[in-house]
């Protein structure tokens, strides 16, 4: 598609509307505005409680331009294939002119890894036609930056604190794409505000494949990650290019890497322009990078450019 | 739209009727920098565009961007992130 290759033909379309009361220089408020502009205006979002949900739906006003529904923490995998379903069986009935609408059900990282993992499960082993975004932030940042399990290994939040004794995060970060792609669902894929086409590419891919998608979005945050605001987009393109988060996408088993710089960055020059990671010796940022390029080898041999 | 509404105002359900009604509310006055452009230097990439967390950035009429400061929040992004360094910030000035 055309508005593929360049920002001045991305629709203007603003489904999420302005006037949202996100931080300043939110990434995860750029990543639902660029998700929305992908999926258009035939769209169900159904949004479990986090970030999203609080800065868009100030009641009595609402950001959403799209039905949109606020469910729990733990159960938007259930209500968005009930929905899927409820649309289906209105369809077979009649009742209903056929025409194409996404399911999307939107959750952060406490949503999707730690509290919704039971329900989203379920619904991508039943197989619905849904498309479900975890916008990671990698912390309960809503609640005032808590650990969750998708936060990084070393980072500081407020009840993993850094100090004397202890440096931070003591585990390392769940593999939700990993844990997507072991449902055997078609489509799974990680993206990141800092690469909006790549992203609206992938959100419309996963939209339009039949079946369960998964789409795991990185989502810069500067409040909880302590990095200066302008500073979002940078911090989401270094953690791309020093392989922390690496982009790609599994279609049907098969491994893809959307970008693959060899070499990679050395991981200081994403861990340090961060607040919550500046306390950590160089020791720990040596494992750190063993880690990161252990996993980026293994993500390497499975795309098969080994 | 009222902001303040009483517990028996509130549409059955929380429902809210006015899509995209958040539009009205002012985030404008959290700003403390705000992003002034020198579009002699602009190559209409619209890369403002795309990474403003608000969507605030329009397209003008004669193909240059520019912020809506009813809605910028001042994150100074876009000033970050332009290749030509089009925009900066400065302080804002209480009139």
């Amino acid at each position: 598609m055309m508005e593929d290759m360049n920002p001045v033909l991305v629709t203007t379309d603003e489904l999420l509307a302005p006037g949202h009361r996100a931080c300043q220089g939110c990434g995860e408020a750029l990543a639902v505005r660029l998700v929305c502009k992908a999926l258009g205006r035939d769209t169900i979002i159904v949004n479990a409680t986090g970030c999203i949900e609080i800065i868009s739906s100030a009641l009595p006003q609402t950001s959403w331009r799209v039905p949109w529904i606020h469910t729990l923490f733990e159960n938007v995998g259930a209500v968005v294939s009930g929905i899927e379903s409820a649309y289906k069986v209105l369809e077979r009935k009649g009742k209903r002119k056929r025409r194409k609408i996404t399911f999307a059900g939107f959750a952060g990282d406490g949503g999707t890894a730690d509290i919704g993992i039971q329900a989203l499960s379920g619904a991508l082993e039943r197989g619905h036609n849904i498309l479900f975004c975890c916008f990671d932030n990698e912390a309960y940042m809503n609640t005032g930056i808590q650990r969750s399990s998708s936060t990084p290994y070393g980072a500081a939040t407020t009840t993993s604190p850094a100090g004397k004794r202890s440096i931070g995060q003591m585990t390392w970060k769940k593999d939700m794409p990993e844990i997507a792609v072991a449902h055997g669902i078609p489509y799974v894929a990680t993206a990141c505000p800092s690469f909006p086409i790549d992203l609206m590419r992938k959100v419309r891919k996963g939209a339009m494949i039949e079946g369960p998608a998964y789409i795991h979005i990185l989502s810069q945050c500067p409040t909880g990650w302590r990095q200066p605001p302008n500073l979002t987009i940078e911090v989401g393109r270094l953690a791309v290019e020093t392989g922390v988060f690496p982009l790609y996408e599994v279609e049907r088993g098969e491994y893809r890497l959307n970008f693959d710089r060899y070499p990679l960055k050395p991981v200081r020059e994403y861990l340090m322009k961060q607040g919550r990671f500046r306390h950590l010796t160089d020791e720990v940022v040596e494992e750190i990078q063993r880690k990161v390029n252990e996993k980026y080898e293994k993500l390497r041999e499975k795309a098969g450019l080994k | 739209m009222k902001i303040d509404i009483k517990w028996h105002e509130v549409e059955i359900g929380a429902i809210v009727k006015e899509p995209g009604s958040a539009s009205e509310y002012k985030t404008g006055d959290w700003r403390s920098e705000v992003p002034v452009r020198d579009n002699e230097k602009c190559i209409k990439c619209g890369i403002c565009y795309i990474f403003c967390p608000e969507g605030c950035i329009y397209r003008t009429e004669d193909g240059y961007f520019d912020a809506n400061l009813y809605y910028c929040k001042g994150c100074g992004i876009c000033a970050y992130e332009c290749p030509r360094g089009v925009i900066r910030m400065i302080e804002e000035k209480k009139e």
